[in-house]
């Protein structure tokens, strides 16, 4: 099994007559860095909740990490995603007043780890994002750029199967894009897979795989 | 791997419940404070109840409550009816009875400060004949003075009870059907023979000397055996005076004080439903904050579901919040409300009495109030698709 994400004949459409995602295929295996690219509207967010299982398909199937989600309870997919999966927001979603080791650590609470733990693993991802000189700031006391990065030593503190980046650099400006673009690069290097979503084809263009989508469907 | 959810520590649900209060800690004060305050004000007026309990539980003690006082009835013609002039050596006849004492009504005499007060204004106070050990057996001390003596118990001397004093001013003479007495001394108030309060005591002998006293006790108080009260209280009637047993009555003075505080009982239970509205609308203020903070962390509820939170989980966490803010009412409230029990008991002179159900039943009331106050807003937090919290923000 090398797949980390399979996606079948995937289809997602809401009451009311809208299809966001049209018989999608796509698989993507352990340790690739890859770019859904696509105009707002394309269904990319959508792809984002159904690999991140926070939405279950209407039609098709999807395995991530080998489990079909189709089979899941609520409770196990949240336990999915708080072993399997991590995500990165466009908006960061720090919780305002706490430092960054506890914003961080906050991504472990759900997977069982016990605080002193939690504590300095989310120390050692800090580090690992190039922040261990940012340990004890607050989110307001940090740029943006930065608050991305400790979103995204949120989201691999747990060591997860797959990153899933909603519009990492949407709230950034280009330096700082740049940056977090980099530190993903160096974050797959080190064997994490890596799934960007973006309507930024220079970024998209910048990743080894590019999964472009228009309307729905893969293109 | 296993796909099961863990459970949180309860140290972590904690920390959990605290993070939306200390976000906004002024909130979190003045959403508790109604919780405080309907809990302040049932622990006070449970704390003086129970306070005052105390002190009639103290006073009680000290004055014993094995005194019994018989009082002649009425005929079955409905005239006042005599004891007979034997009712106080008989009465010390029964066994248990430890003593016994009698003070007679001296009919149609008054006191006044002096021979120039118009005749009418008594003052409500009466003239009572007393036996010399009257003060011993109704457990009475005096402020002033001496109590009367086998000497001037047959001259014109005479005691006053404390209010009796009070309204005459103190006086060092009264005027007594024609003549000035010497006031020889004051008494305390005797609080289980009030009647003695108004009244000017004078000696038995003198009575009939210069007061035309017929020599009938009007009441006889006597002390038993604290066990064997009530057997004396049946066979009072009966010794007083046995031609007529049915035209005496017993009673016990202390009951009597016990009954006056019950009825205080029924302005306790008012107080207390006044507070129990408080209660409730502090939890419907945490209700209401709840639904608040809820609507405003619908980002928050989306990122946790997305970190793996279950919705049990999501649950739990508003549930503890909601317990933590009512808890946090509740502890401040049974404080105040243990403060001004002090305060008040203080001022009162009676001892600091709060019972410890009322402190439980206090932290127990918000526990329960925040459980009720939280659920609903933390089962929406819970229902809320993981997608529609995050695209909230």
């Amino acid at each position: 099994m090398s797949q980390v994400i399979e996606l079948s004949g995937v289809t997602k459409s809401y009451p009311g007559g809208v299809t966001a995602v049209r018989s999608v295929d796509l698989s993507v295996e352990y340790g690739e860095l890859v770019a859904i690219v696509g105009p707002s509207g394309s269904g990319k967010s959508t792809m984002l909740h159904l690999i991140g299982t926070l939405d279950r398909p209407s039609e098709g199937s999807v395995k991530i990490d080998g489990h079909d989600v189709a089979t899941l309870s609520d409770r196990q997919l949240s336990a999915l995603r708080a072993r399997r999966i991590g995500f990165v927001f466009q908006q960061f979603h720090l919780a305002p007043g706490r430092d960054a080791v506890a914003n961080v650590a906050d991504g472990l609470l759900y997977a069982g780890v016990p605080k002193k733990e939690r504590e300095w693993r989310a120390e050692a991802a800090l580090v690992r994002v190039g922040l261990g000189d940012r340990l004890t700031h607050r989110p307001h006391q940090l740029s943006g750029g930065e608050r991305q990065r400790v979103a995204i030593a949120r989201a691999v503190a747990g060591d997860p199967a797959v990153l899933l980046a909603d519009e990492p650099t949407g709230n950034l400006d280009s330096v700082s894009g740049a940056g977090v673009v980099e530190l993903l690069r160096e974050l797959n290097a080190s064997g994490t897979t890596v799934l960007v979503i973006t309507h930024d084809h220079e970024i998209a263009d910048g990743l080894p795989r590019q999964v472009p989508m228009r309307d729905g469907e893969v293109v | 791997m296993s796909l099961w959810p863990t459970r949180l520590s309860p140290a972590d649900l904690l920390r959990l419940g605290g993070t939306g209060l200390r976000a906004r800690p002024l909130r979190a004060v003045l959403s508790s404070l109604g919780i405080a305050i309907g809990i302040a004000a049932m622990t006070a007026v449970v704390g003086i109840s129970a306070s005052s309990q105390a002190d009639l539980d103290r006073a009680l003690a000290a004055l014993g409550t094995n005194m019994l006082t018989v009082t002649p009835g009425q005929t079955m013609f409905g005239e006042n009816s005599d004891l007979p002039d034997t009712a106080v050596p008989m009465i010390r006849r029964i066994g248990p009875v430890l003593s016994a004492t009698a003070t007679g009504s001296v009919d149609d005499v008054n006191v006044y400060r002096t021979d120039r007060i118009p005749e009418g204004q008594t003052g409500g106070l009466a003239v009572l004949a007393a036996e010399l050990d009257l003060l011993r057996t109704v457990g009475a001390a005096l402020s002033g003075g001496t109590w009367l003596n086998a000497a001037t118990a047959r001259y014109p001397a005479v005691v006053l009870g404390s209010d009796a004093a009070r309204r005459l001013g103190n006086p060092p003479t009264v005027y007594l059907d024609g003549r000035v007495w010497t006031v020889i001394g004051v008494l305390d108030p005797v609080p289980l023979a009030p009647e003695l309060n108004s009244a000017a005591l004078v000696g038995w002998s003198a009575a009939a000397t210069y007061l035309g006293f017929d020599g009938h006790p009007t009441t006889v108080y006597a002390r038993a055996i604290e066990s064997q009260v009530e057997a004396v209280r049946h066979v009072l009637g009966p010794t007083a005076n046995p031609q007529q047993p049915d035209e005496v009555k017993v009673s016990r003075p202390s009951d009597a004080l016990a009954a006056q505080r019950t009825a205080n009982a029924t302005f306790t239970a008012l107080l207390l439903g006044l507070g129990a509205v408080a209660l409730l609308v502090g939890g419907i203020g945490v209700a209401n904050t709840m639904v608040i903070s809820v609507l405003e962390r619908r980002a928050e509820i989306g990122l946790r579901r997305s970190l793996g939170a279950t919705k049990g989980q999501v649950r739990t966490q508003f549930v503890t919040e909601s317990l933590l803010l009512s808890l946090l009412g509740g502890a401040a409230g049974v404080l105040l409300g243990y403060l001004v029990t002090g305060a008040y008991a203080t001022t009162q002179n009676w001892p600091t009495v709060v019972p410890l159900w009322a402190l439980a039943g206090g932290v127990g009331a918000t526990v329960v109030i925040g459980a009720i106050a939280g659920l609903y807003p933390a089962v929406r937090a819970a229902r809320l698709a993981p997608t529609e919290a995050l695209a909230s923000s």
